[in-house]
């Protein structure tokens, strides 16, 4: 194997460079593409003009803006060709250099980010402000530096964004109740990056990584727990390079190992009917499909229905790979929301909740709701917070 | 086609600002320094009057707390000279940071000759905007500010300027070079650059330190900070209670005791 870095040029020297060019052109991965429909350059359209050695005219085109990183074309592949984990990352990055203008919400997201740790642009002072809100015990590693078993990496949304908070807070309570040695790393803590890496940015990523594994040496854990996918999608793929060799959980399924104590704990009936939405990152990247719905069902008075589109043929949110910064741009250009296709499909269950497990979908999926004059009829919860809420007495 | 670009760092206000215990300052243990809005712009600017007429472009800066990221990204978008003046150890007022910029773009070799000299027009700290006219007057340069255009007629020798005034009316000035200009906004809003760019250009750039030139008057501040503080809210918000009825006939009441129905 060729020790070069992976790069457009160098690709076919890889495995999984090589393993592209057997695709059969079927179209599964366009076709499966959230917005297949609307892109010049959909996923089967790129590998031909890969093998046509006319991939200038892809990434000089602002076609690649629309892929959310869902691993959606990646999963429908009957070659198994990692599109999402390859190609598309080293294309955005061209894309994002060719590009005449950024749009100026993802600009200003990924400088925020750069700046402040964070895509919204809050100070990093006020990163752990949320924890006094907790209403249980905290231990901040700056604070008190004796090692814990678990390292909860709490995640941008969920420090600052007021409803990531509420999952945040949950998540400590369960952590609490259920006697979990943790730490946090408070206002040390920067974004993971992920979507720096889906987005285009290979340097915010690494310069996210260099970071974060800098603060990770300074304290003893045994495990990184994360409230985000993206961030254990960066931990799991990416970190190991530079030595992250801790055991590594989403909390979701991370809590699902505590099921038969979690029983003990939820007294409370939550007579909902719940739909749950497969975020890409758990579920098509890690197939975690059952430990979120196991979780539910663990609920006493919950109902779990699922929607049409489900587990592997989830739809996107349309907040990967950067959507998450560019809905202005995809609602000048006339595409659909997607949060609002996937929404309008939650309604249709007749469930009066829709469960997540991704820090991002809490706000794309409520907005959603009230653009389309839902929100009275469905209300989205993280796992987290049903399971917290299902607690209190 | 030399364009000189000076920038300065401000205090960013995303993070909170605290006031030093000597009530004169702000404390610069809670400070995070950022680039001035508006000398992104003039960079900007000067990095598009680069792609349309060619020629090169040079930044100065007064050395502060992070200026070294600003300046690697100045050199990543495409500034081709970074220079960084260090050795002060104290902030200066802006007439004595107009005067060490002047003495520099006049002393250091290389700097001159420049056909024009971009800076922001305002900064935080700076609201009057005397940094550009100081530094002009002291290089017998003219000035213009409030500027969000420039075109140049490089043969001969001018620039034409797009000023913002007020009511939406802009003028369009005819300046000699070389000349200064404070700039309010870029013709386009300041590039992205990949951030794999700046960690490439801080490994194969070298920012030019050059060293603070003494002021002939010692650099006496002229005009002293007697004290800093926060506003004090002067009023609160009145709270309109009670059922949807009864507050929309209140609020009709305020609205028409104040003239506004």
């Amino acid at each position: 194997m060729s020790t070069c870095p992976m790069t457009l040029e160098t690709l076919q020297q890889f495995p999984e460079g090589k393993e592209i060019l057997t695709c059969l052109q079927c179209g599964a991965c366009a076709s499966t593409c959230p917005y297949g429909e609307v892109m010049e350059y959909p996923p089967r359209r790129i590998i031909a003009m890969m093998r046509a050695g006319m991939l200038e005219k892809v990434f000089t085109s602002d076609s690649l803006l629309a892929c959310v990183a869902c691993y959606a074309c990646m999963a429908k592949c009957p070659r198994g060709i990692r599109l999402t984990e390859v190609l598309l990352p080293l294309m955005k990055e061209q894309t994002l250099t060719h590009l005449p203008e950024l749009p100026g919400e993802l600009q200003r997201a990924l400088q925020n980010t750069l700046r402040y740790g964070n895509p919204m642009g809050e100070p990093s002072r006020k990163r752990a402000a949320w924890v006094k809100t907790a209403g249980v015990p905290i231990r901040i590693f700056a604070e008190d530096r004796r090692p814990a078993d678990a390292l909860w990496f709490v995640e941008c949304y969920t420090s600052y964004y007021p409803r990531g908070q509420d999952n945040s807070r949950a998540t400590a309570k369960l952590f609490y109740r259920l006697g979990i040695d943790f730490a946090i790393l408070g206002n040390e803590e920067k974004c993971a990056g992920e979507c720096g890496r889906l987005t285009w940015e290979p340097g915010l990523f690494e310069t996210l990584m260099d970071y974060n594994m800098a603060v990770f040496q300074k304290y003893q854990f045994q495990r990184v727990v994360t409230s985000c996918p993206h961030a254990h999608n960066a931990f799991k793929n990416r970190y190991p390079a530079l030595g992250f060799n801790w055991a590594l959980e989403h909390v979701t399924p991370f809590l699902a190992r505590y099921v038969d104590q979690l029983k003990r704990l939820l007294s409370r009936k939550l007579p909902y009917t719940v739909t749950y939405h497969d975020s890409c990152c758990l579920g098509r990247q890690n197939e975690f499909y059952e430990a979120p719905r196991e979780l539910l069902r663990a609920i006493p008075g919950m109902k779990l229905i699922e929607m049409v589109h489900n587990r592997v043929n989830a739809i996107c949110c349309g907040g990967g790979g950067g959507g998450m910064w560019l809905d202005t741009y995809f609602k000048a250009k006339g595409y659909e929301r997607l949060s609002e296709r996937r929404v309008k499909e939650a309604v249709a269950t007749g469930a009066d909740v829709l469960a997540v497990s991704c820090p991002y979908e809490v706000s794309r999926f409520e907005d959603a709701l009230k653009v389309l004059g839902y929100d009275k009829r469905m209300m989205v919860r993280d796992v987290t917070e049903l399971l917290a809420e299902a607690m209190e007495e | 086609m030399h364009i000189l670009v000076l920038l300065k760092m401000v205090p960013d206000v995303v993070e909170e600002l605290e006031i030093a215990a000597d009530g004169r300052a702000l404390d610069l243990e809670y400070l995070r320094m950022i680039l001035s809005e508006s000398d992104d712009h003039a960079l900007e600017q000067a990095l598009l009057l680069k792609e349309k007429y060619g020629g090169k472009v040079t930044v100065l800066a007064l050395d502060a707390p992070e200026v070294d990221d600003a300046l690697f990204t100045a050199a990543a978008k495409g500034a081709d000279r970074v220079m960084k003046i260090a050795g002060q150890d104290a902030g200066f007022t802006t007439r004595q940071a107009a005067r060490i910029l002047s003495l520099v773009i006049a002393d250091e070799p290389g700097v001159m000759p420049v056909d024009l000299i971009l800076t922001g027009v305002q900064a935080i700290d700076d609201l009057d905007g005397l940094v550009a006219p100081l530094v002009a007057d002291d290089l017998n340069m003219p000035y213009l500010g409030i500027i969000t255009g420039v075109a140049l007629d490089v043969s001969a020798g001018t620039a034409r300027a797009v000023k913002e005034y007020p009511a939406g009316v802009r003028g369009e000035f005819q300046i000699r070079l070389p000349a200064v200009l404070g700039i309010q906004a870029a013709e386009k809003p300041p590039r992205y650059v990949p951030v794999a760019k700046i960690r490439m250009a801080m490994k194969s750039i070298k920012i030019e330190g050059v060293e603070v030139p003494t002021l002939a008057d010692g650099g006496w501040p002229l005009v002293n900070v007697l004290e800093m503080k926060r506003n004090e809210p002067a009023g609160h918000a009145e709270m309109l209670e009670g059922s949807a009825g009864e507050v929309s006939s209140r609020l009709c009441g305020i609205l028409a005791e104040r003239g506004l129905f």
